[in-house]
């Protein structure tokens, strides 16, 4: 699953990189970084971090603010044949497995493959490629076999909605999308990597944390949204005003804040993949544990399609002060969108066009 | 909860105390009382409300809040007539502008003649748009119609609510609720711009109550707003933001644009901080607003 997300998300990237010189400049500026590997205090496992860093804003409130960056190599679900952690020589040969796996900057398959990759190297976020600093072999940590729970039977308007998903998919991965609105809403910069829960991609894997008296307030990268949380225990926006990125309430329990989000509109990719906006929820917890690392922890809680609710964690890393988060645009320059478009349309009038392989391919 | 406390407390004594002031017979009317004092408020012009010290946060005047301007000046920067928008024909009074008056010192925008020109080319384009050619992309329409980050000073007399995010760190964050739109102000920092931005590059400052904004590197694709006022890729903006009462902060930027303009110009509106007991920003997310305008031409079936 984490594999079929992330393919969308590189597509949607392939869209990005011909978008603008400010995205160049901006990409550029996070693969230079590269020599910031995280001297973190390792990141527990646990929502109750017995070191939990002290630093209070001057209203009380545990600081939470600067920038930090989620990109791990470790994936989401288990690999078949390993435990929980990796130790010894496995911590390397996984982490090269992994980087292997990740690597876009390789020859192997064959020219049509390699340019199929569409962009190398120097897009990613090279700290995509080290494993968590605790060595573990999944993000979720549970259910404890590292994997997310069995699925269970989806109704009979959910399996028609799927179907009309994977047909539109169908289309865009053989290159011919009829219209922008089929589109996955990464690719129509509608939503990016704004929505929770938030997960690693190969690159922009930025988060700003500001805070003010009463608020705490997440900016993820992709697309220049601000999550604004109140503290003040107010209750949710009324049930029938839906969002993209949902509404967010917040607590600090000890130094763990806690917000729970609710309200998600059911266009399909705007909650975990697969899931039903109807009974979804989300409650995600961050706790800084060292100077310059966060535990983010989400739980993700939807009997209609899971049997059970499932846990991540993912260790934040601050980032180097002088590096910056810079604004990342995506609707304003969209060239890809109507390149796809009229690629399709081309398609149609001459067959031999069409892609002989799916564009999907990683 | 002493935050809060503190929070709700501090604007409250500040606005008795204010309204005592303003209120008072003594110092209102330098006379005998008046049996019913008139709502002098309302016939004061912002400049001249009482000196006003804001609350302080980290030292310094704390602007956190939602705040929104009532201007018109997204229609129009300069006076504007009301004025049909575009279809009327179709959806009639929904497509009203309201009137309006000049929000420039001096009225008048000091555009380069030639530079005029293109204003009023723009007006003309300003619900066009053709996306089929990338190098052509942004030639054609205002960027509002194509729900493109606003740029700055617009982004500021839009007609939606925006969130000043003020902490102890370097960073100030303004998020706007139209296009979900943000920037970062970056305080007492000293590099320039790297690249150009839809929001550009802002570096701060305290001057007093104010809080000075140097904004720099933004995309010359912005535009002002509907009318089709503009600016090149050398614009040059410094806002001012100044608090007049726990409700109102002045709010002045000075528009600098050798390119298109003869000297600088400057406009000035007050900000009124939103009182609602559950205000917070929503999602406005316009893209799927444009989507058919965009790239409906180039969809299955289109000619």
């Amino acid at each position: 699953m984490t594999w079929r997300w992330l393919s969308s998300i590189v597509l949607a990237a392939v869209a990005a990189i011909v978008m603008s010189s400010a995205l160049v400049a901006q990409t550029a500026k996070t693969a230079a970084s590269k020599a910031a590997a995280p001297k973190a205090a390792v990141a527990k496992a646990t929502s109750t971090a017995e070191k939990a860093y002290a630093k209070k804003t001057p209203w009380g409130d545990p600081d939470l603010q600067g920038v930090w960056n989620d990109a791990t190599s470790t994936p989401l679900q288990r690999p078949a044949g390993k435990g929980e952690t990796v130790s010894g020589d496995e911590v390397n040969l996984f982490e090269e497995q992994l980087a292997n796996d990740l690597s876009r900057d390789r020859r192997d398959g064959g020219p049509e493959v390699d340019v199929n990759r569409a962009y190398n190297e120097h897009w990613m976020d090279a700290r995509r490629l080290k494993i968590t600093n605790d060595h573990r072999t999944s993000l979720v940590v549970d259910p404890p076999d590292g994997r997310l729970p069995p699925t269970v039977p989806i109704s009979a308007e959910r399996q028609k909605i799927r179907a009309e998903r994977q047909a539109a998919a169908a289309r865009f991965n053989a290159g011919m999308p009829n219209v922008a609105t089929e589109l996955s809403l990464p690719i129509r910069c509608i939503i990016r990597t704004d929505s929770p829960p938030y997960l690693p991609t190969i690159y922009n894997n930025d988060f700003q944390i500001y805070q003010s008296p009463g608020f705490v307030v997440i900016a993820p990268e992709m697309i220049h949204s601000a999550r604004i949380i109140p503290l003040d225990g107010r209750p949710h926006i009324g049930p029938t005003l839906k969002q993209w990125l949902g509404d967010t309430r917040g607590h600090f329990e000890g130094n763990t804040l806690v917000i729970d989000t609710t309200n998600f509109r059911s266009d399909d990719g705007t909650v975990y993949q697969g899931a039903n906006p109807e009974t979804y929820k989300i409650t995600e917890r961050f706790t800084r544990v060292a100077d310059d690392t966060i535990n983010y922890e989400f739980t993700i809680n939807d009997p209609t399609t899971w049997t059970k609710p499932w846990t991540a964690v993912i260790p934040w890393t601050k980032i180097d002060p002088k590096e910056q988060m810079y604004e990342y645009m995506c609707h304003e320059d969209n060239f890809d969108i109507v390149h796809l478009l009229t690629g399709a349309r081309a398609r149609e009038k001459n067959p031999a066009l069409n892609l002989t392989k799916p564009q999907t391919q990683r | 909860m002493r935050t809060r406390s503190w929070q709700v407390i501090t604007p409250l004594g500040f606005a008795v105390v204010i309204a005592a002031v303003w209120f008072s017979p003594a110092v209102g009317q330098q006379g005998a009382p008046q049996p019913a004092p008139a709502p002098r408020t309302a016939a004061l012009p912002p400049s001249t409300f009482p000196a006003y010290r804001a609350p302080r946060l980290n030292g310094h005047p704390d602007l956190n809040g939602v705040w929104q301007s009532f201007v018109t000046a997204n229609i129009d920067l300069e006076d504007h007539e009301a004025q049909a928008g575009p279809y009327t024909e179709l959806i009639g009074a929904y497509s009203g502008w309201p009137p309006g008056q000049s929000i420039v010192e001096g009225g008048v925008l000091p555009y380069k003649p030639e530079a005029l020109a293109k204003k009023k080319q723009n007006a003309a384009n300003r619900i066009k748009a053709d996306v089929s050619n990338d190098k052509n992309w942004h030639n054609l329409g205002d960027p509002e119609m194509k729900c493109y980050m606003p740029g700055v000073p617009r982004a500021t007399y839009m007609p939606y609510p925006f969130q000043i995010v003020q902490g102890t760190s370097p960073y100030i964050l303004i998020a706007y609720e139209y296009a979900t739109t943000t920037r970062t102000i970056r305080m007492d920092w000293k590099q320039e711009a790297p690249t150009d931005t839809w929001m550009g590059w802002s570096i701060g400052h305290w001057e007093g109550e104010t809080l000075v904004v140097d904004v720099t590197g933004q995309r010359e694709e912005t535009w002002f707003d509907r009318a089709g006022n503009y600016h090149s890729d050398q614009l040059h903006v410094v806002e001012r933001y100044t608090p007049l009462s726990p409700y109102h902060m002045m709010y002045e930027a000075t528009i600098d644009d050798p390119k298109v303009y003869t000297r600088p110009w400057k406009i000035s509106f007050p900000l009124y901080r939103r009182m609602e007991k559950n205000v917070q920003l929503l999602e406005y997310k316009c893209v799927p607003f444009t989507e058919e305008l965009l790239y409906g031409k180039f969809k299955k079936g289109a000619s």
